[in-house]
């Protein structure tokens, strides 16, 4: 038998003489190879334009397992037949003597063939009968054509399967040579060292192909989004605040923001409550006793809520569900430490006990700024909020009056979407109410204006993601990570 | 936010000129409510019963789905979303809402006995003489109860209303609380009369009714309202008696608002009249009660008097940012409901409506001025003052510690801080000791019983998701587990975290070691100065684990993953992995 080389070599030298040939199938008989072998040595001829081959498929049928045991025993019908004696047998007797599976398969066969009866003993009911189905099996192994309804008979009992023939009709191609050199892939020390690189041929390199991927880590692609908001509140001044307390009582996460206790948003619906550590036991007496009068009876021009407010209900821990509940942590100690104006961002997790579904998980990742100083204006915050969404490239924006328990005026940023053809809302903001501010010990004319938002919102904008479980969370495809843009955000 | 439905139609007829959806979704954003949705009352009721779209009829009446601020409870009808429109637009004048003048003998009284005391302590009541309703003031009658109840009202917890067919009744009345099995009456919609006690099983299987029943359910005593001759009106805050039921032919109506908050049940009852005084016959005009309480003191309601505030101009003036004229302001606040006028001292004397409960303090005049003036007509400034801008060292140290990992080779991953107990304790073959982890008691699912205590479960999740990802797959995060941390004012405390794990056909257990070797020499500790000393963590496999010693303490462990957690994961290869504490090198 040939080897590779050698079936290529007479390949090519039939070639030379013949224009073609047409069945690499029987060529290989010819030759004495294996049709496998030839195949590959035919694809990378062609790959180098030696030889043009076609495709040619050819359907035969295939012995199964079962079917080739048969062409060897004969048809399990014959089998029982056969083993049934002239004179008789119990149903029992004949059984013991055959194969469960011939039994079963051979009995019901031969008595629908009508050649058995049962009465009650098995007799035969023909004196000879010929096993056809063997006779058909060895027809097939020798490639001979059965009938239509032969092979249809055969399928069904599950005996032979359809077999793909895949060959080749080949002729020159526009690089004949009758003997090929082999084409070098690589320039190699070996070749730099003999100086051989000159004379070598070299394969022609595939630019259709994808290069190889490269190895190394990969960042995740929401937190390069935060990697960019933290540079734009950086490059605007901004002090970051420490957010990395999830736990918060619901005092500095509502009861100082000025958010009365029967408000919806503290509905065990809306907030997670914490069975443990279930409350918060210090507070700064002083200022709580100031926040509970702000409540209970306002000041400071306030006329409050006028409701009794408990204590207890301002003890219980949550998660936090917003971060402005640092950011009153951060004024309060600021009012403390003796104001001085302070710009302050973070972007940190938050809380929600809400239903999850496409757009809304349990936590998310909240983006808030804010500016504390004296005689800030709404022009200033609408200024800062252009100055801020134009550095992510939303040049046009424009707010609607919104409502808000800690901040008055409240306005919704809405920015135009050019692709959209709309108003798409991008975040909130508002000035803090005095009642949130001047209970903290702030001088009176101070005031802070702030906005907030999502990153995720921005993000599943930016990569094209409509299910945020895609994006954050343990469902997240790896191959998401590895492969998502850098983050080029009004670039 | 609220929704309330008004017909289009009505709309262009009371604004006197028909607007395109484009040109009412401005004037809806201009003042702060959103048009949130354009349907018609078929489709809404062929919504509710599943049938096709396709059924719609050409002529249908339009809807318009309006969205009001939460705490603009005159907005929660079609009648006071007209009015705050035409205000605006300058069609109509601010009504003066007044009560009628009756001399005091005829006006009747609410008595209120001491036991309500226990369980539902204040009753406010109003009445609308000579009202005229026709279907679409009825059904918005019907509708702002609704809404009161599902808003400020808080599911009927704070305030109920009661709406009664006052010539079916007779005053004097009394707001009595007493046991329940000594209540009796035909409830509203029912033929045959129930006990208190009775009703009470009854509504279990009201769809409606089953969520208010919680209210008084476990009191030995009931509130319940009755004439003087023991008609029973309401058992608030369940059900309204038969008897006195409202129609559309009523033509005086009683409106009682029970509470446990007497400011809300003020603003509710005024919200009622207010908004429904406009179909009476003397206009804006509502009969007063007295009420008189245990003690005997007599308090007249509903209170429609007009709250004043004296505000800056030079405050509106610096808050909005506009050199505003005090003219302008006046002007200005009369589109939103407010009147004013300019006093000594370069101030404003506001007067606020009874409808106007939002308005807490001056900066909720500003705000009025601003929208008045348009938000998107105030010139853009910057804030003078420069400041410095920093990051928090941990957060700096932590970004700087993501890149050092992702150049090593390793993919960032971001889990969720809540997980199952399970996912935190049983699957990582540990056991939950109440010590180190906090506990959520109200979660929607099991999903969020716990937050971690480490990163070990999300990882895990991630590889449990990643079958069909190609190995080896390395994965990290830096991210907050939190513990319980009883040096802290609220008892827990958020920690830092580095985790990495390395999965393949075979554990690559001296990966995870080079990594933390890497990981120690971007941190600058030399190869003495730490240390790995075996260990017993349950999550790892025995032998093939290591603690971190650093300065004399351990700051994290790292080893091969127990084959029972893999498992308990459903992970089919081998993983290395670890975890450490980071602050500890800041």
């Amino acid at each position: 038998m040939r080897d590779a080389d050698g079936a290529e070599r007479a390949l090519l030298a039939f070639l030379e003489s013949n224009a073609e040939i047409s069945n690499s199938e029987a060529f290989a008989r010819d030759l004495g190879v294996d049709h496998e072998l030839l195949a590959g040595t035919i694809k990378s001829l062609h790959g180098f334009g030696f030889i043009e081959a076609k495709d040619v498929r050819r359907e035969s049928w295939e012995l199964t397992e079962e079917g080739l045991v048969y062409s060897r025993n004969g048809s399990p019908e014959v089998q029982v037949f056969d083993a049934v004696p002239a004179g008789g047998i119990s149903r029992e007797d004949l059984q013991r003597k055959l194969d469960d599976s011939v039994f079963s398969i051979g009995f019901r066969k031969a008595m629908s063939n009508k050649w058995l009866e049962t009465k009650p003993l098995v007799s035969r009911k023909v004196l000879k009968v010929e096993d056809v189905v063997k006779q058909q099996l060895l027809d097939i192994k020798d490639g001979k054509n059965l009938s239509a309804a032969d092979i249809d008979a055969l399928k069904k009992r599950k005996l032979i399967v359809p077999k793909v023939w895949k060959a080749y009709s080949i002729t020159k191609g526009a690089n004949y040579a009758p003997t090929r050199t082999k084409a070098a892939t690589e320039v190699t020390r070996e070749m730099l060292l003999k100086e051989t690189w000159s004379e070598v041929a070299f394969k022609p390199y595939n630019f259709q192909a994808l290069g190889q991927p490269t190895e190394g880590g990969h960042l995740h692609p929401l937190l390069k989004v935060r990697t960019k908001f933290r540079q734009i509140f950086l490059e605007m001044g901004f002090e970051e605040m420490p957010t990395n307390n999830f736990v918060e009582s619901s005092f500095w996460n509502f009861d100082a923001l000025f958010q009365p206790q029967q408000h919806p948003a503290r509905d065990s619906h809306d907030t997670f409550f914490l069975k443990s550590p279930c409350k918060t036991q210090t507070f700064p007496e002083d200022y709580l006793e100031r926040v509970k009068t702000i409540h209970e009876q306002g000041g400071f021009g306030s006329i409050g809520y006028m409701y009794d407010w408990k204590r207890e209900e301002a003890e219980k821990n949550v998660l936090r569900t917003h971060t402005t509940a640092v950011s009153s942590r951060m004024l309060y100690k600021l009012a403390q430490d003796g104001f001085v104006p302070k710009r302050y961002f973070s972007i940190d997790r938050v809380f929600r006990n809400e239903a999850v579904d496409r757009t809304h998980l349990a936590e998310f990742h909240q983006i808030e700024g804010l500016i504390c100083d004296k005689g800030l204006t709404l022009g200033d915050l609408i200024g800062v909020l252009n100055d801020f969404f134009s550095r992510l490239g939303m040049k046009k924006l424009r707010f609607k009056p919104a409502y808000n328990p800690y901040t008055e005026p409240s306005m919704e940023i809405f920015s135009y979407h050019e692709q959209l053809n709309k108003w798409v809302e991008v975040g909130n903001s508002g000035m803090f109410r005095p009642e949130m501010l001047l209970p903290m010990g702030l001088p009176d004319d101070v005031s802070v204006i702030a906005w907030g938002l999502s990153l995720e919102r921005p993000t599943m904008i930016l990569y094209g993601i409509d299910n945020i479980r895609d994006l954050f969370g343990h469902k997240v495809d790896l191959k998401l990570i590895k492969s998502n843009p850098i983050c080029r955000l009004g670039m | 936010m609220p929704t309330v439905s008004v017909a289009r139609e009505l709309l262009h007829t009371m604004l006197g000129r028909v607007y395109t959806q484009e040109e009412f979704d401005e004037l809806c954003f201009v003042i702060g409510i959103e048009l949130d949705d354009v349907t018609t009352e078929k489709a809404i009721i062929r919504k509710e019963k599943h049938l096709q779209e396709n059924e719609a009829d050409e002529d249908e009446e339009v809807i318009y789905k309006i969205e009001v601020p939460a705490n603009r409870y005159d907005l929660l009808c079609p009648e006071g979303i007209c009015r705050q429109l035409r205000i605006f637009l300058r069609v109509e004048k601010m009504p003066t809402y007044r009560l009628s003048r009756l001399p005091d003998s005829s006006i009747l009284k609410m008595i209120v006995k001491p036991e309500t005391a226990v369980i539902r302590p204040f009753v406010v009541c109003a009445i609308l003489r000579g009202i005229t309703f026709d279907q679409a003031r009825y059904a918005s009658f019907i509708d702002l109860q609704d809404r009161l109840h599902q808003n400020i009202c808080r599911k009927r917890t704070l305030v109920a209303i009661g709406t009664h067919d006052l010539d079916t009744l007779q005053g004097p009345f009394t707001y009595e609380a007493l046991p329940p099995s000594e209540i009796k009456f035909i409830p509203l919609k029912q033929a045959q009369e129930f006990t208190a006690k009775e009703l009470m099983e009854f509504y279990k299987s009201d769809l409606k009714l089953k969520k208010f029943l919680h209210i008084i359910e476990d009191s030995p005593v009931f509130p319940v309202i009755y004439d003087s001759n023991r008609t029973v009106l309401s058992l608030p805050p369940i059900i309204n008696g038969a008897h006195s039921a409202i129609s559309l032919n009523t033509k005086n109506v009683l409106i009682e608002c029970t509470a446990t908050d007497l400011t809300k049940a003020k603003i509710v009852l005024n919200t009622m009249v207010a908004m429904f005084s406009g179909y009476c016959d003397e206009k804006f005009e509502v009969e007063p009660v007295d009420v008189v309480d245990p003690v005997g003191r007599v308090t007249r309601y509903p209170d429609l008097s007009l709250r004043t505030m004296d505000v800056d101009l030079s405050y509106i003036k610096k808050s909005v940012g506009v050199p505003l004229q005090a003219g302008e302001i006046v002007d200005l606040l009369s589109k939103m409901q407010l009147t004013s006028k300019e006093i000594d001292g370069d101030k404003i004397q506001v007067s606020i409506p009874p409808t106007r409960s939002d308005i807490l303090h001056p900066c909720d005049v500003m705000e009025d001025v601003a929208v008045a003036y348009g938000f998107n007509n105030i010139p853009k400034t910057r804030p003078k003052t420069s400041t410095e801008g920093r990051q928090q060292p941990l957060n700096e140290f932590s970004d700087l510690l993501r890149l050092e990992l992702a150049m090593a080779g390793f993919s960032e991953v971001l889990n969720w801080v809540l997980v199952s107990k399970k996912e935190n304790f049983t699957l990582l073959n540990r056991k939950d000791d109440d010590k180190i982890a906090a506990i959520v008691s109200n979660p929607r699912s099991s999903d969020f019983e716990v937050l971690r205590t480490s990163l070990l479960p999300g990882i895990l999740k991630v590889m449990e998701h990643s079958k069909d990802v190609p190995r080896p797959v390395k994965v990290f995060e830096i991210s907050d587990v939190v513990l319980l941390d009883p040096s802290k004012d609220v008892g827990a405390a958020n920690s830092r975290h580095l985790a990495a794990l390395y999965c393949s056909t075979t554990s690559g257990f001296e990966i995870i070691h080079g990594l933390l070797d890497r990981i120690m020499n971007v941190l600058n500790v030399p190869v003495d100065g730490y240390t790995v000393g075996p260990s017993n963590e349950p999550e790892l496999f025995k032998g093939r684990q290591a603690k971190i010693f650093y300065k004399g303490s351990c700051v994290g462990s790292f080893g091969i993953i127990h084959p029972q957690v893999l498992k308990n994961f459903d992970i089919p290869d081998p993983c290395s992995y670890i975890e450490m504490e980071i602050e500890r090198f800041l």
